[in-house]
């Protein structure tokens, strides 16, 4: 039962205060003119996936290669391109658009982006080290980490230790943040605490994969062609009753 | 406006709080809702504001401080708190300063504050 996931732009954080007297902090996030380009299916990929388009990219900036992608699926330049791996029955028709509403409140969501890169940083930011002591002798080296290993045996470092190096620009996931509301008309999805990743940033947004999966999802996707239909079938049905 | 701010502002309105013109220095009153088993009341809570942060947006706040039972005791309140019933200004103070720690280190007659004489209200401003 694996569904798709959206792209989705970093609008920035807010607060939100509910009418049981709670505040909750929220990250906002876009959803901006998100389609499907590409499908992978058994056949000719070997695994099936849909990939997504988000964002809209100048034809004159766009590879040629990427313009005859675009052009082949019959969409617009896109900024931003992501696979999702879905099941198959979850497959979704190419250039089919999803809207805010394919994630239910409350439900709980992972997302990953680019965090913010901090350049080379000390092992004191990069790894929480306590550093050395203010006094006491220590000279120069205040924020340093100490002693990286042992003796001649086994005379060398051993591989992955903490030292100071690049931090951050590294794709980070955030699991099991909670979906605190949507925003059909502006395309929005408010969850609850922070998200990896500068404002203006594109972070991929998934189901949850350490909950379990709520009942009530919208399958494949929540879609805009869905969205058109439902109003209509409903226009119509009621139209039927007045006649009745 | 961005999205962001257009988010807040709306989410303001529909709040739809009135909240005084105050600073730093007035003594206010504030009726906080309580809630105690299933039943809720409205507790006032009255004191000397001794700081406004965060501006008058959705992220504002201010410290309210009080002696009680000579012990001082100090509260902050989210502006735009849905548990907030209501806010009113018992006092408008004249003060110096736009946060009053030093409130903090001083007790009876060094801790009062005079009273603004020829207060006058901003037209058509709200918090």
């Amino acid at each position: 039962m694996l569904r798709s996931g959206v792209i989705a732009k970093k609008i920035g954080m807010t607060r939100l205060f509910l009418e049981d007297g709670r505040q909750v902090p929220v990250t906002v996030l876009q959803l901006d003119n998100l389609q499907v380009v590409a499908q992978r299916t058994v056949e000719t990929d070997g695994y099936t996936a849909v990939q997504l388009g988000a964002g809209t990219a100048k034809v004159k900036r766009t590879s040629k290669a990427m313009r005859g992608h675009f052009a082949a699926a019959k969409v617009e330049p896109k900024r931003k391109v992501a696979e999702f791996r879905v099941s198959p029955e979850n497959m979704i028709a190419v250039g089919e658009e999803i809207v805010a509403t394919h994630y239910n409140d409350g439900q709980f969501v992972d997302v990953s982006g680019i965090s913010i890169g901090k350049g080379f940083a000390g092992v004191m930011k990069r790894h929480n080290f306590g550093g050395l002591r203010a006094s006491h002798g220590v000279s120069v080296s205040h924020r340093s980490h100490g002693s990286v290993g042992q003796c001649q045996d086994p005379g060398r470092i051993f591989k992955g230790k903490k030292m100071a190096g690049h931090m951050g620009a590294a794709r980070v996931t955030t699991q099991n943040l909670q979906v605190v509301r949507t925003d059909l008309d502006r395309g929005l999805i408010m969850v609850k605490g922070a998200v990896p990743g500068s404002k203006g940033g594109w972070v991929t947004v998934k189901d949850a994969v350490k909950k379990p999966t709520p009942q009530n999802l919208v399958t494949p996707a929540a879609l805009k062609s869905a969205m058109a239909a439902a109003p209509a079938a409903e226009a119509a049905e009621g139209g039927e009753s007045n006649e009745g | 406006m961005n999205l962001i701010a257009q988010l807040e502002a709306e989410q303001i309105a529909a709040l739809g709080k009135s909240i005084p013109d105050f600073k730093a220095g007035d003594t206010i009153r504030v009726g906080y809702k309580v809630t105690e088993g299933t039943r809720t009341r409205v507790q006032m809570y009255e004191g000397v504001c001794i700081s406004r942060k965060n501006g008058s947006g959705i992220a504002g706040s201010f410290t309210v401080r009080k002696i009680s039972f000579g012990e001082g005791v100090e509260r902050v309140f989210p502006l735009y708190s849905t548990n907030i019933d209501s806010i009113e200004v018992v006092r408008r103070g004249r003060v110096r300063r736009a946060k009053l720690y030093y409130l903090r280190s001083r007790r009876g007659k060094s801790a009062r504050i005079a009273e603004v004489s020829n207060y006058k209200a901003l037209d058509g401003a709200e918090a």
